[in-house]
């Protein structure tokens, strides 16, 4: 798999480290207990198109959101986190 | 028909053209009392163990391919019951004791292979945590023995001792641990299922979960609709999307784990080695081929197919571990689909659902669970109730906080 850094141009995919699920939302520090279980633990875990989290470790750094097909391993779309 | 050396000779004289499929290819009827939905090692245990402990045998496995094409017919066919954590320590040793009954059991020769796992470790730091380890085994009634480093090398000449980075300063063995073919697997469980009465559904994938007021009422399938009072859920890497029809969400992710065979060598390893400075586990088959493999590839995927970079790195634990290991070649290389869990142990319970019963989150370490898997699943589904074996294993264990998490290393599937 080849990932297009907005920064760095296309590169392999050894040079990122990958932390998972980017749209689960962080709730408020006072919503209930179930909010968090759901923030932490559930996940759609899609068959097809799905953003996640990736840092280009061993490149310029970044944080990025990764749209990828689980099922095809095609990418998508690549944006810096912090605009997604 | 049961197997015997008579059989063998008879159809080995005839030129073994009187063989007859061993199990049924049955049109699906419209209702079962019990679905299991994935026919895999865990979903044919579970049919079989219906029948044979409680006596349920209007049950239907569904299997969207064919048996043995999912997982059961890809792992390094590892069995082992070396964990930490009491609820794993358990419930992996009553799986290691069907394992040791098993061929009896069902008549079919699994190949079932004792010939120990050997966890190697490389500093004084993680000899503590093996010790540890097993000294937790001991306590629970499992073997293990310590070694030192002068008996690792007595025991596996070709391991590489005083590598500068990474010296092997001993191993955790478990010598009841081995290696058990998995297709026999796969097999011997269908086969004795269907004997004892169960429908084994090929090319029939569950699409659809018919849920009324609460409670399941079937599965809508390629080939129609199956009604069912119970349903169980037994599909591997891919049950989120099967739970996903009942509307539940699961704390899972899909990640595929690839596993290497090399050509066939004469016989230089009888025991099971996995490397402790990396991640990496070898052994041999009957055929002479080395089956290895290592690390999951990190990202979520149903691929079935894993990418370059990690086939590199579990190539470079095999040189760094056996350094004759480098002029093999190796003939095949594939990948599986797997559910990780949030924490990674797997989850065998209820759900919210009335009548729908999950099997599911067993990681890369499944295969070794098989039997006790099937047997608790069984045990849920027939009384309801999970087995004390498997009443750690809850869904709503990441609510509650009660994580069985071996490792330590959180919410990260990825990690486990
Ligand atoms: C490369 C690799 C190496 C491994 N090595 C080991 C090891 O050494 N030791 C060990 O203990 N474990 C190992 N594992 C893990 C182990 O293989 C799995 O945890 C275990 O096989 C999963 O249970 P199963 O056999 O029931 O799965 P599967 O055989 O995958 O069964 C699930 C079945 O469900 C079917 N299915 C899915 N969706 C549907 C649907 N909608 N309708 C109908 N059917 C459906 C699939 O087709 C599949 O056949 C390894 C896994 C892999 C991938
Ligand atoms: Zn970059």
């Amino acid at each position: 798999m080849r990932i297009n850094c907005p920064f760095c141009g296309t590169r392999g995919n050894e040079e990122f480290t990958v932390l998972g699920a980017a749209d689960p939302v962080r709730p408020d520090a006072d919503a209930p207990v179930p909010d968090w279980v759901a923030y932490a633990h559930a996940r759609e875990n899609p068959r097809g198109p799905h953003r996640d989290l990736w840092q280009h470790q061993h490149g310029c750094r970044a944080w990025l959101v990764v749209e990828r097909d689980t099922l095809t391993h095609a990418v998508i779309a690549v944006r810096p986190a912090r605009d997604a | 028909m049961d197997y015997s050396i008579f059989g063998l000779l008879k159809n080995a004289l005839t030129g073994n053209r009187l063989w007859a499929p061993v199990w049924r290819d049955p049109a699906p009827k419209q209702r079962y009392d019990t679905l299991i939905v994935g026919g895999g090692g865990h979903g044919l245990a579970t049919a079989y163990y219906l029948a044979k402990e409680h006596g349920i045998t209007d049950v239907a496995v569904l299997e969207k391919g064919y048996i043995g094409s999912g997982n059961v017919g890809r792992n390094t066919t590892i069995i082992r019951s070396n964990y930490l954590l009491p609820a794993n320590t358990h419930f992996y040793e009553k799986s290691l004791q069907l394992w040791e009954g098993l061929e009896q059991d069902l008549n079919y020769n699994a190949m079932v292979s004792q010939r120990g796992v050997l966890n190697l470790f490389h500093s004084d730091a993680q000899r503590d945590a093996y010790a540890r380890r097993g000294n937790a085994m001991r306590l629970a009634g499992v073997d293990a023995d310590l070694l030192d480093a002068v008996t690792v090398r007595a025991m596996v000449p070709g391991i590489e001792m005083q590598d500068a980075r990474f010296p092997v300063k001993g191993g955790l063995l478990q010598q009841r641990g081995g290696t058990v073919r998995h297709d026999a697997v796969a097999w011997g469980y269908a086969r004795a299922a269907d004997r004892r009465g169960a429908d084994i559904l090929q090319n029939t994938e569950v699409t659809g979960i018919r849920v009324e007021a609460g409670r399941v009422l079937g599965v809508e399938t390629t080939r129609g609709f199956i009604g069912a009072r119970r349903i169980g859920l037994a599909a591997a890497g891919h049950s989120s999307r099967v739970a996903a029809m009942a509307g539940l969400r699961l704390p899972i992710e899909s990640h595929v784990l690839q596993a290497f065979v090399s050509e066939a060598v004469k016989p230089l390893l009888d025991t099971v080695v996995t490397f402790g400075a990396g991640h990496f586990y070898v052994s041999q088959s009957d055929k002479g081929g080395l089956v290895f493999g290592g690390d999951i590839d990190g990202y979520n995927s149903y691929a079935q197919r894993g990418s370059l970079p990690v086939v590199e790195e579990v190539m470079e634990c095999a040189v760094t571990l056996f350094p004759a290991f480098s002029r093999l070649r190796y003939l095949r290389q594939w990948g599986g689909v797997m559910d990780m869990s949030m924490d990674g142990s797997p989850i065998i319970d209820r759900t919210p659902v009335e009548g729908l019963f999950l099997n599911c989150g067993w990681c890369y370490g499944g295969f070794k669970a098989t039997p006790a898997s099937g047997w608790c699943f069984a045990h849920t589904i027939a009384t309801g109730q999970p087995h004390p074996l498997n009443a750690a294993f809850r869904l709503d264990r990441f609510a509650t906080g009660a994580v069985l998490d071996e490792k330590g290393a959180g919410a990260r599937p990825n990690l486990h």
